[in-house]
């Protein structure tokens, strides 16, 4: 770590990294994976004059050699064969490949490894002290397994991006996951090993997908106890929803001492998400990457690196919470009253619901849900198994 | 499903011959709560169980009288003739045996040989298996009347929608004459699912979303 620790005076506070190929990562017209939420975010930042061309870094596409650190050769053959047409029927399933959640298209394997790049190339920026802070909303494709394509992802960037920072930069890596789903595919990349740490707070597997993300998923072997997972009831809100994640990410961190931090910015957990049920409200897109900000200087000088994931209401969620990550990352102060009307005139047309005009959700956003206290309650018993080992530990010291 | 697909054939035994403090310390080394007793080739011809030793050490006064019933020999204290099951015992049998016994263990011995062990740990495990949760998947309750063809009503919009299931299970509902069928989905998007299934009248319980409107 020493050896970047004495880097020259950092050249700006973030970057952007985006360029129009990560468009091309699409399944089809009607897949709830779309990354028009890209375009939606960056016109949204535009039109409030946050974001302009100097801000945007033009994100490379990963090797071969960068995938395989956290993939298998076989599987990387398959998605390259299957983008360009050359897949006998059936032969992709069992990677996962050609199914309902991740069908074929055209150059899937370029524009999977366009996201990579993407996540990669905001890595350099924070770890070679280009800049304090950078994000990549294309990434976060945290279900992506291995040698098997899950959930709508089909290469996992944050895992080759981790794998990545630890070979070439020797970092002690702290993955944040505060994706409605669990981080499945990337807790169980660094399961045995003590020097990255992984925590993923989300909606209960009971009934959601992936299932998997207990709160006895702490880790193997070596790596015991450098997991850690949350996972809250449906119907949540954000009260609960913040606690477990201001108390978990503040005591991990003390804990662990990471180089640098990675965060996972999936927005789906809002109540207008159609795949999830947490039902929490704009107000935790506002402090997610506020209390991420403050960690990463209390914890790393600074060394942070978001990437986007899930977030399946991609007109009224997405383009909101997204752009508070950037505007958290170049200390812009928190947008509040009414969003531009360029913007809600550009877009409300193609738009199938109504936009909320504001930066704020209507307050309240929906009738009171019943058990809210009893729903907390548990979620706080969930938080204090979650983190009993680490606080056991700071007893002795 | 049959026995000798989840028992243990790694085994830790003793003889009649070993001691209380031997049963004691190889149970703590390796966090297990069961030993089989054996004579010669794997005969089986006992079995201890944790509760067995704690049950002889808590009547202990003091250190002198523990060290003594630490050297009673395994025989004094061991099942005779223990509950016994065969590798192509039936797991859901087996699983009544345990429940109905209230024993947390089986050796299972075939032609007079112990071949492996069983726990409740095992079978617990087992059925988390069969109920799907340990791979990536989505959950669906449905609530059905307790008729011919309904299954199959289900199955096929689910096959409609090129979906795969991972587990089926069947529990009795509240409600008499119906039951709730929980099926894990290899999807992320069961929602085209469950609106084909709401269209068709089924009445899906999860996920809902109450007061929901959009």
């Amino acid at each position: 770590m020493a050896k970047y620790a004495e880097h020259e005076a950092v050249e700006r506070d973030a970057v952007f990294v985006y360029s129009p190929e990560q468009l091309d990562y699409k399944f089809s017209e009607t897949h709830p994976f779309n990354q028009k939420r890209l375009q939606l975010t960056m016109d949204l930042l535009n039109k409030i004059g946050a974001l302009d061309e100097n801000d945007i870094a033009t994100p490379r596409i990963a090797t071969d050699d960068e995938l395989l650190l956290g993939h298998d050769a076989a599987y990387i053959d398959i998605v390259k064969r299957a983008g360009h047409g050359y897949l006998k029927e059936g032969e992709g399933h069992s990677f996962g490949i050609g199914t309902e959640d991740t069908p074929i298209f055209k150059n899937m394997h370029e524009a999977s490894a366009t996201f990579v790049g993407g996540t990669l190339t905001a890595c350099d920026y924070v770890m070679q002290g280009k800049s304090n802070h950078a994000i990549n909303l294309g990434g976060g494709l945290h279900h992506g397994f291995k040698g098997k394509a899950s959930g709508f992802c089909i290469y996992n960037d944050s895992t080759v991006a981790i794998k990545y920072m630890q070979k070439k930069y020797n970092a002690r890596v702290l993955y944040i996951d505060t994706d409605a789903h669990h981080g499945d595919g990337v807790q169980w990349s660094f399961y045995d090993d003590p020097n990255v740490c992984t925590l993923s707070i989300h909606e209960t597997g009971r009934y959601l997908f992936p299932g998997t993300g207990a709160v006895t998923e702490r880790g193997n072997g070596e790596g015991y106890g450098t997991s850690f997972n949350i996972p809250l009831d449906a119907f949540t809100e954000d009260e609960s929803f913040l606690e477990a994640y201001e108390q978990s990410i503040r005591e991990i961190a003390a804990f662990f001492k990471p180089d640098v931090i990675l965060t996972q910015n999936g927005a789906d957990a809002h109540y207008f998400d159609p795949l999830t049920h947490l039902s929490c409200t704009m107000k935790i897109y506002n402090e997610i990457p506020r209390i991420a900000h403050e960690i990463a200087h209390e914890f790393c000088e600074g060394r942070w690196v978001a990437v986007g994931g899930g977030g399946y209401d991609i007109w009224r969620v997405v383009p909101r919470a997204w752009s508070l990550v950037w505007l958290e990352m170049i200390g812009h102060p928190h947008p509040t009253g009414p969003l531009p009307n360029s913007w809600l005139e550009r877009w409300q047309e193609e738009s199938p619901v109504k936009f909320i005009p504001t930066w704020e959700d209507p307050d309240p956003l929906f009738e009171a849900i019943p058990r809210k206290a009893e729903i907390a309650e548990k979620n706080g018993q969930v938080l204090e198994k979650a983190l009993y080992m680490i606080r056991h530990e700071s007893h002795k010291i | 499903m049959i026995v000798e697909k989840i028992m243990k054939k790694d085994l830790f035994t003793l003889t009649p011959d070993h001691t209380l403090r031997d049963a004691n310390k190889l149970m703590r080394e390796n966090k297990i709560r069961h030993l089989p007793i054996v004579i010669n080739d794997d005969e089986l011809v006992g079995l201890v169980a944790q509760r067995d030793i704690k049950n002889t050490i808590t009547r202990l006064l003091n250190e002198d009288q523990e060290n003594m019933i630490l050297e009673t020999p395994i025989r004094d204290i061991m099942i005779k003739n223990p509950l016994v099951g065969h590798p192509l015992d039936v797991i859901e049998e087996m699983a009544l045996i345990f429940y109905e016994h209230k024993i947390g263990c089986l050796p299972i011995v075939s032609q007079h040989q112990l071949v492996g062990i069983i726990t409740d740990t095992d079978l617990l495990y087992n059925y988390i298996e069969l109920t799907g949760a340990t791979k990536p998947s989505s959950r669906l309750d449905i609530r059905i009347k307790d008729e011919a063809g309904v299954l199959f009503n289900i199955t096929k919009i689910i096959s409609a929608h090129n979906a795969n299931i991972l587990s089926i299970l069947l529990h009795p509902d509240e409600k008499p004459q119906y039951q709730v069928i929980s099926i894990r989905l290899k999807s992320m998007n069961p929602l085209p699912i469950i609106q084909d299934l709401r269209k068709e009248g089924f009445d899906v319980l999860w996920p809902n979303m109450p007061s929901m409107k959009q």
